[in-house]
């Protein structure tokens, strides 16, 4: 593995030298390059090459899975559909990402389907990280999409991170959501330059008592542009909060568009969303204890993504 | 003879068509508890917000161990030894009470150093050492963090705005105790903008501001007596 490799790996999964515990499949430029799986956590090659199917035994416990994706080839357009079948209250730590190098004038994409089948009382914790780097003009697009199907007692907990390098994105998470289980998503988004990002939640609260919490915090300098669109409908005695919270600065734009549907008397639905620059008195506050106005920005801005 | 940490030169500051600071001209001197008093809209938290650089005057000089600080901007002052605790403590949200406590004292603090201020200041530091500087933690809390924010930074000159602003007579109680205690919490200067009978009680010095203006500054044992007889300040019988 080159060194370029083991750079971009580290930043979407914040291991060194590839060093991974558990099970792990690693993809390069469109094809797999290095697999392990253990007595509990079997990864098979889909038939057809689309991708990979990850089944985790039931009442694993608690266990990771890393199945990085790295991209170095300029002008490739990748395509995977990776499939994760969690056995009855089995428990994993799953790492997924992306990190797309681009040196060149072409455009290099990466669109991961991610489907997540969680049998009752299953619980994953799922983190996503997406990060570009590269001095070409070529762009870089990540469009990843993540469906989550919650059985009895379930639970995901998906933490999604951008920070940095990402020229255009399209984020699509759905869930569906049986009795008992929850579906908690956090979100963290940086924009600059150029940069588009459109997420897209679409939650269906179809069992007694399932839940849903997703918390977005956004960044939008330069000229970039998200959008936040939001669906989540409470099809019976449910429970949904959605929070969007987001700064801009220099020209750039946050819209979010809320949509809470109940179709039930005993569904509960919240829908929160802020944007606005960095509070004044926050700057205020900072520079009284000595930061420049810029170091104090730095600081809030990586506090808010913390 | 007293050397002066800080001294105000004809400071104006008109908002509005409302002049709020009418020609101030004020001394503090150092090592003093000095306590700035004045009925609800004199001008106190004004001079307290140009001493720091969040307002600045339309005229006049505001002048630190000799240097005239008019001009800089608030973070070369803090950089120069000015302290200021706000009346509103500041939320945030992801920053901990850790992080501020370590920007706070410019250096590497370690967790140790940190739970050592907060007990200093009423607070059980394990269990607010990393939560976030926000709206979980109660009026009183935030005061208390606010507190503790100023006091690690060892400043040469510490301004509290208004500290009992915004919090119930309970919270309050205790966090006289603190103010109390604060000599031995803060070094150099400390100036209050209060009209808390209490913390009048522990000034060296008051300065009593009224429309505007310097109305009169002494000691504490000089300035109290007329100070309550025109009731400028709030005794705490007062907010039972």
């Amino acid at each position: 593995m080159e060194e370029l490799d083991k750079t971009l790996l580290q930043k979407v999964t914040d291991i060194e030298n590839a060093d991974f515990k558990g099970a792990y499949n690693i993809r390069k430029n469109g094809a797999g390059i290095e697999r392990k799986v253990t007595d509990n956590i079997n990864i098979v090659t889909k038939e057809d090459g689309t991708g990979i199917d990850i089944y985790v035994k039931e009442n694993t416990k608690f266990e990771f899975v890393h199945i990085p994706v790295i991209i170095t080839q300029s002008g490739l357009k990748d395509v995977v559909y990776n499939d994760f079948h969690i056995g009855k209250n089995a428990n994993v730590y799953i790492v997924a990402g992306c990190g797309i190098h681009n040196d060149h004038h072409k455009d290099s994409s990466h669109d991961g389907i991610h489907r997540f089948f969680l049998e009752e009382g299953a619980k994953v914790k799922y983190v996503e990280k997406h990060y570009g780097e590269g001095t070409g003009e070529g762009k870089r697009i990540l469009n990843p999409v993540t469906e989550v199907n919650l059985k009895q007692g379930a639970t995901l907990e998906m933490d999604t991170v951008q920070i940095r390098g990402v020229d255009s994105t399209v984020r699509a998470t759905k869930g569906i959501v049986e009795d008992n289980a929850t579906f908690v998503v956090s979100e963290k988004i940086m924009t600059h330059d150029n940069q588009y990002a459109e997420t897209i939640f679409e939650v269906d609260l179809n069992g007694k008592k399932a839940s849903a919490k997703v918390t977005s915090r956004s960044v939008a300098t330069g000229n970039s542009e998200q959008i936040f669109k939001s669906k989540v409908t409470g099809n019976t005695e449910s429970f949904g909060h959605v929070e969007c919270d987001a700064i801009i600065k220099d020209s750039g734009k946050v819209i979010a568009i809320p949509e809470i549907i109940a179709n039930d008397v005993d569904a509960n639905l919240i829908h929160e969303a802020t944007i606005g620059k960095i509070a004044g008195e926050q700057l205020i506050k900072l520079m009284s204890l000595g930061l420049t106005e810029e170091k104090a920005e730095e600081v809030i801005i990586s506090g808010f993504l913390k | 003879m007293k050397s002066k940490v800080l001294e105000i030169k004809n400071v104006c500051f008109t908002r509005e068509n409302k002049k709020i600071l009418d020609n101030i001209n004020l001394k503090v001197n150092n090592d003093k508890f000095v306590v700035i008093t004045g009925p609800n809209g004199s001008g106190k938290s004004t001079i307290a917000k140009i001493i720091m650089g969040i307002e600045k005057p339309d005229s006049g000089q505001v002048v630190l161990d000799g240097k005239d600080i008019t001009n800089l901007p608030i973070n070369e002052r803090a950089d120069l030894g000015i302290g200021f605790a706000f009346q509103q403590p500041v939320k945030f949200k992801g920053i901990t009470v850790y992080d501020i406590l370590k920007l706070s004292s410019g250096k590497d603090m370690n967790k140790k150093e940190a739970c050592e201020v907060l007990s200093k200041v009423g607070i059980c530091a394990k269990e607010y050492i990393d939560r976030e500087v926000n709206s979980s933690l109660s009026g009183g809390e935030l005061k208390r963090i606010e507190i503790a924010s100023v006091a690690v930074r060892n400043s040469k000159l510490t301004i509290f705005d208004e500290p009992e602003a915004g919090i119930d007579l309970w919270s309050f109680q205790s966090l006289i105790r603190v103010f109390e205690d604060m000599r031995k919490i803060v070094k150099g200067t400390t100036l209050i903008i209060s009209h808390q009978e209490r913390i009048l009680n522990i000034a060296d010095e008051i300065i009593v501001i009224k429309d505007g203006k310097v109305e009169k500054t002494g000691k504490r044992e000089e300035i109290l007596g007329d100070v309550f007889g025109q009731s400028l300040c709030c005794k705490l019988e007062d907010l039972k």
